[in-house]
């Protein structure tokens, strides 16, 4: 009797361990979130909060600070990344759980793995030192030169070809991004149960068919998942990009030519702001990442709900 | 006069070092139902999925002797297996419709693969295939709805209509209606009656009485060989090895 009464208390207790452990998350990510706007406060009330984010002038001198350019600089080098990397961590993930034998397509699986355990800083420097002379050399400025004699109206869009810029930090960002929606699409397809596949196997289909029509159709929630765990890696991260971005914010962006993030403009600036203004801007930035990134995940968390939804009733 | 549609000679599936089934020889004739009987784990599921190269996806089964589709060997050099499952259809034990297509792509995925695009006519043998199946009363109204939707007894009556699609020379079907419950069951053992008058049926099930019920020809299996091999009736009345008959009357199994 004694002891039941004990195992009653522990499982109270052990309840309100798991609430108080919950709530603390939650606690934190709402500090966080006012942190950021009560920070950010100050820029929103003298620009407006409209006005913050549609401006895009940002000059420490004048005191205009505005956020549209490295809203602009996230989304677009996300989608970008997004798009590079999709296919590539796709068919890598197919290849590993549908066609190399198991040994290989382990060995293969951790190499990509490992591609997220190295530290960004890292991928920073292998950009700096490896891609953009390579980039540089090799791609922009025969391109750019081509370009003088035979299109000059594209030199505005490619803009000046010295291998720091857009294209080499979405080109890195891409590789970044690869192991997280690889890896997701791995399990996803793993998970699809042989029944699946020898159903269609019966029918007379191909191994290709078989992975278009019922392996890769029934993962897509998982697939899916992966890549919005990509696009948040790729809207967050900071080092890589801001060391290969060439961090400008005079819009408009080229192709070539430097861009600025969200987190790069903040990692870039953050030590050197000068004035209360120009560091409330920068956690004014802050909160809109935030931001961004919750939308990002309630679009995905809703997308996931719809896609699943028939399956729900099995 | 009866054709042999089948014939195995003399087969053995391994896996690994260890046969599954060893040295089965058996006639399958012609638009008639074959059933395969035995306790669990006796072999004969591994033997159905030698007849329309299913082992062919596992790397660690190995086949010897042969297995004859209209006389010629399923297992030939020259045989494409994509071929010979798309001749020898197969309905699994457990309904397999797939989640993300509706009821009508469910059923005509078979033909979509070999290029059938037609909406008419992919309407027309979903229409014909259903009926088959005696389901399309059931689903004629709601085609576009997910498969996934119906009940456990109709997706097995859809994975039925989609192996028809394709019109397969044989239909090898594994305990098709141990999932189910007795009005399905009986729904689908009424079916079979019918469809034997256009194809070659091979059925495992370990429901004895639905062996003597539905089938031609009886294949006792035990332990990976093959005891005893006759028509019906003769099977379930007069049995001449006394471990078909110990089996027949339940004292094992």
């Amino acid at each position: 009797m004694l002891e039941r009464m004990h195992g009653r208390l522990g499982d109270v207790l052990f309840t309100w361990f798991l609430v108080i452990l919950g709530g603390a998350v939650l606690l934190i990510a709402a500090l966080m979130a006012w942190e950021l706007w009560s920070g950010g406060a100050l820029a929103f009330h003298h620009f407006g909060f409209g006005g913050f984010i549609a401006s895009s002038s940002w000059d420490a001198v004048k005191g205009q600070f505005g956020a549209w350019p490295f809203l602009l600089g996230t989304v677009i080098t996300s989608a970008l990344a997004l798009t590079i990397s999709f296919v590539p961590s796709l068919a890598a993930a197919i290849a590993i759980a549908e066609y190399t034998p198991p040994w290989l397509g382990e060995i293969i699986a951790y190499l990509v793995d490992l591609l997220a355990a190295l530290p960004s800083v890292v991928y920073g420097l292998l950009g700096i030192f490896v891609l953009i002379p390579m980039l540089r050399n090799y791609i922009e400025q025969p391109f750019f030169t081509w370009a003088i004699t035979k299109a000059p109206w594209l030199l505005t869009v490619l803009g000046p070809p010295t291998g720091i810029g857009m294209m080499s930090a979405v080109l890195v960002l891409s590789l970044m991004i690869i192991p997280y929606s690889s890896s997701l699409a791995r399990d996803a397809i793993k998970l699809v149960p042989r029944s699946q596949r020898e159903a269609m196997y019966a029918l007379g289909a191909t191994r290709w068919e078989v992975v278009r029509l019922v392996v890769l159709p029934y993962a897509r929630g998982g697939i899916f998942a992966g890549v919005i765990l990509a696009l948040a890696r790729a809207i967050g991260e900071t080092m890589a990009v801001t060391m290969m971005i060439g961090n400008g914010h005079q819009l408009p962006f080229s192709v070539f030519g430097p861009a600025a993030t969200m987190a790069s403009v903040i990692a870039n600036e953050f030590t050197e702001a000068t004035g209360d203004l120009q560091m409330s801007s920068l956690l004014a930035i802050g909160f809109l990442l935030f931001l961004l990134s919750l939308l990002v995940n309630f679009i995905a968390d809703y997308i996931l709900r719809r896609m699943t939804a028939g399956e729900g009733r099995k | 006069m009866e054709n042999v549609r089948m014939e195995t000679k003399e087969v053995t599936v391994f896996y690994g070092q260890k046969a599954g089934v060893s040295s089965v020889s058996l006639p399958m004739y012609d638009k008639k139902i074959t059933a395969l009987i035995g306790p669990s784990g006796c072999g004969k599921t591994t033997y159905l999925r030698a007849l329309n190269r299913m082992h062919d996806l596992n790397p660690i089964v190995r086949i010897e002797g042969e297995v004859l589709l209209d006389g010629e060997n399923i297992y030939a050099a020259d045989k494409d297996p994509v071929v010979i499952r798309r001749r020898v259809g197969m309905v699994f034990q457990r309904p397999t419709p797939f989640p993300t297509m509706s009821i009508f792509n469910n059923v005509v995925a078979g033909l979509k693969l070999v290029g059938v695009n037609n909406r008419d006519k992919l309407m027309e043998v979903a229409e014909r295939s259903l009926k088959q199946a005696a389901l399309w009363d059931e689903v004629k109204d709601r085609l576009s709805e997910p498969a996934v939707g119906l009940s456990g007894g109709q997706q097995q009556r859809i994975s039925i209509a989609r192996a028809l699609a394709v019109e397969p020379e044989v239909l090898l079907m594994d305990e098709p209606t141990s999932a189910l419950d007795p009005i399905s069951t009986q729904a689908i053992e009424d079916l079979l009656a019918t469809l034997k008058e256009e194809v070659t049926i091979v059925i495992v099930t370990h429901n004895m009485q639905q062996a003597a019920r539905v089938s031609d020809y009886t294949a006792f299996f035990l332990n990976g060989d093959m005891i005893e091999y006759g028509p019906t009736d003769k099977i379930f009345t007069n049995p001449t090895d006394e471990r078909t008959e110990a089996y027949i009357t339940g004292r094992f199994g």
